[in-house]
């Protein structure tokens, strides 16, 4: 790891300055993601800005019926508040869904949000990879890509976004509050956040230099029932090969989100129309501009089965 | 016989250029001293280390060092405090060998650095018991033979005192049917809780076998404790 000088700001504004002061600077808050690569020297940051301390750990109720999350909220306090368990299931199941519970006694939601999308050949410093080293090439196209993505992707990157939450967040239509530097503060709407990876890989969402994530709000709860259905090589403590999630409503209506498929949380429009038609139709829309390799070309019919799966039990009693 | 000597000698050569090499790199400061008048390995690019203090307790003792900023909680452990139960395995929380309570919740000790705990309590598995007075999920380890080789043990054994813990406390896992209502504390579940800690050597179902009889799971194998 290369060495870095550390600090603990007061505020949220005094955080993004000190990002800013710092060319290369990172904030730091669980550090669950950002210290396993800065040991690989993928991440090389000479100064980290320590957020956790600036308050931003409450859980509240908004004007609009909805909650307000502070950056700083563990994921393991999110899936357990009572709030969330009973109004925003889909969030409590996929965050528990994801990674072990050490690991979600440390992540934050912030961080969480801004996990690097990445993949094998990201995290291997002898293969090329644009994300890493913008321009080196990427060695996962036309390597072994099982786990890869199969839409959105790119010549330049073909990672998935590994986070759980984030497919619930999309679901929810979460709103993502920021602060910059001059203390201007901001609402990103999710459908804006991530980008996809064009030929900037290595810009994962649009957040600009130095603005620091202070809370993401949900709003007022969709009723109906709530499902994150997670496929993984094993039964616990794995990223997905693919998930999905979905809030289903007596009538057959809906949204549905798709994780392990894109460089972000897959959320199109027509998919949720498509919902009363069934699992073949939404699937379909969610799909549609899909490009797959003989790898992964198996995600295709496991995003519908398992939506189909998602749909059998919505109609259950 | 002359042309083996040569090698022997250029081998010779080899290690003693990788030795200085080392050198330099470990000591970036005075690189430039080094003999033969070779440039500092990477010298440019390689920033000096930085300090900082940091005061916390683990074990019931209260500890203040001053450490590098890239310790991580495990290395502060292991090489300044000597604490060598908490072990390194994978060194990227994938594994979780390194598992230690801190302020009541298990972490992974490998994934966190130690200036980021100032003021923090934390407890190694030479804090939850001693030789002569096992906490009673060591006693359970003992017991049930959850181990073989060892090396995982003392995160499996914190990580179990938490998963105990966690369940009384009501917080959900992803086998939790009613998420509304309170965790059972049943084998499924103690065996979900249980993932982030692997052990290679496979002994889990007597892993599972201890920390049932310590949780006092209903059929549990030697009975409720």
């Amino acid at each position: 790891m290369k060495a870095f000088s550390y600090e603990r700001p007061k505020t949220p504004q005094e955080a993004a300055a000190a990002v800013m002061r710092v060319p290369g600077a990172r904030f730091i808050a669980g550090g669950t993601n950002l210290l396993d690569l800065m040991k690989l020297e993928i991440e090389t940051p000479p100064h980290l800005v320590d957020v956790n301390g600036l308050g931003l750990d409450k859980i509240e109720a908004t004007n609009e019926g909805g909650l307000r999350i502070g950056a700083l909220v563990l994921n393991a306090d999110l899936a357990s508040d009572e709030r969330v368990r009973r109004d925003y299931a889909v969030l409590a199941r996929a965050l528990l869904a994801g990674a072990s519970a050490q690991l979600r006694n440390k992540a934050t939601t912030a961080g969480n949000l801004l996990q690097r999308t990445r993949c094998p050949y990201f995290y291997d410093t002898n293969q090329a990879c644009n994300k890493r080293v913008p321009g080196s090439g990427c060695s996962a196209i036309g390597g072994y890509t099982r786990g890869h993505a199969i839409v959105g992707h790119s010549d330049a990157c073909i990672a998935t976004h590994p986070s759980d939450m984030a497919v619930a967040m999309q679901l929810l239509d979460a709103g993502i509050e920021t602060v910059n530097p001059n203390g201007a503060r901001r609402t990103i709407p999710i459908a804006d956040f991530y980008r996809l990876p064009g030929s900037t890989p290595h810009i994962e969402n649009s957040l600009a230099p130095g603005e620091l994530i202070t809370a993401v709000t949900l709003p007022k709860p969709l009723g109906g029932k709530h499902y994150y259905r997670k496929v993984r090589d094993r039964a616990s403590y794995a990223f997905a090969l693919i998930s999905v999630a979905a809030v289903v409503q007596p009538d057959g209506t809906g949204r549905v989100a798709v994780g392990g498929v894109a460089h972000k949380p897959w959320r199109v429009a027509a998919a949720d129309a498509a919902l009363p038609q069934g699992a073949q139709a939404a699937a379909g829309q969610l799909l549609a501009a899909a490009r797959t390799d003989e790898h992964n070309a198996y995600k295709l019919v496991l995003v519908r089965r398992t939506l189909n799966a998602v749909l059998i039990d919505a109609k259950k009693g | 016989m002359d042309e083996l000597n040569n090698i022997n000698h250029t081998r010779r050569n080899v290690l003693i250029t990788g030795a200085l090499s080392a050198t330099a790199a470990a000591v970036p400061s005075v690189a430039s001293a080094q003999p033969g008048g070779e440039p500092a390995v990477a010298g440019g690019t390689t920033p000096a280390p930085v300090t900082a203090r940091v005061a916390l307790s683990v074990n019931g003792k209260r500890h203040e060092m001053e450490l590098d900023t890239r310790t991580s909680l495990l290395d502060m452990l292991r090489e300044h405090l000597h604490l060598t139960g908490s072990k390194k395995g994978c060194d990227q929380g994938q594994c979780g060998a390194c598992t230690v309570i801190v302020d009541g919740r298990r972490i992974n000790s490998c994934l966190s650095l130690a200036i980021m705990h100032d003021g923090a309590e934390v407890t190694t598995v030479e804090g939850l018991g001693t030789p002569d007075k096992l906490h009673p999920m060591q006693a359970a380890f003992v017991k049930h033979d959850g181990y073989q080789c060892g090396y995982c043990t003392p995160g499996q054994i914190c990580s179990a005192v938490s998963v105990i813990d966690e369940i009384r406390k009501g917080i959900p896992s992803h086998v939790t049917g009613d998420l509304n209502a309170k965790p059972l504390l049943s084998i499924d579940e103690i065996r979900e809780r249980m993932s982030g800690n692997i052990c290679r050597c496979g002994a889990y179902s007597n892993i599972v076998d201890a920390i049932t009889e310590v949780a006092g799971v209903a059929g549990a194998k030697g009975g409720a404790a």
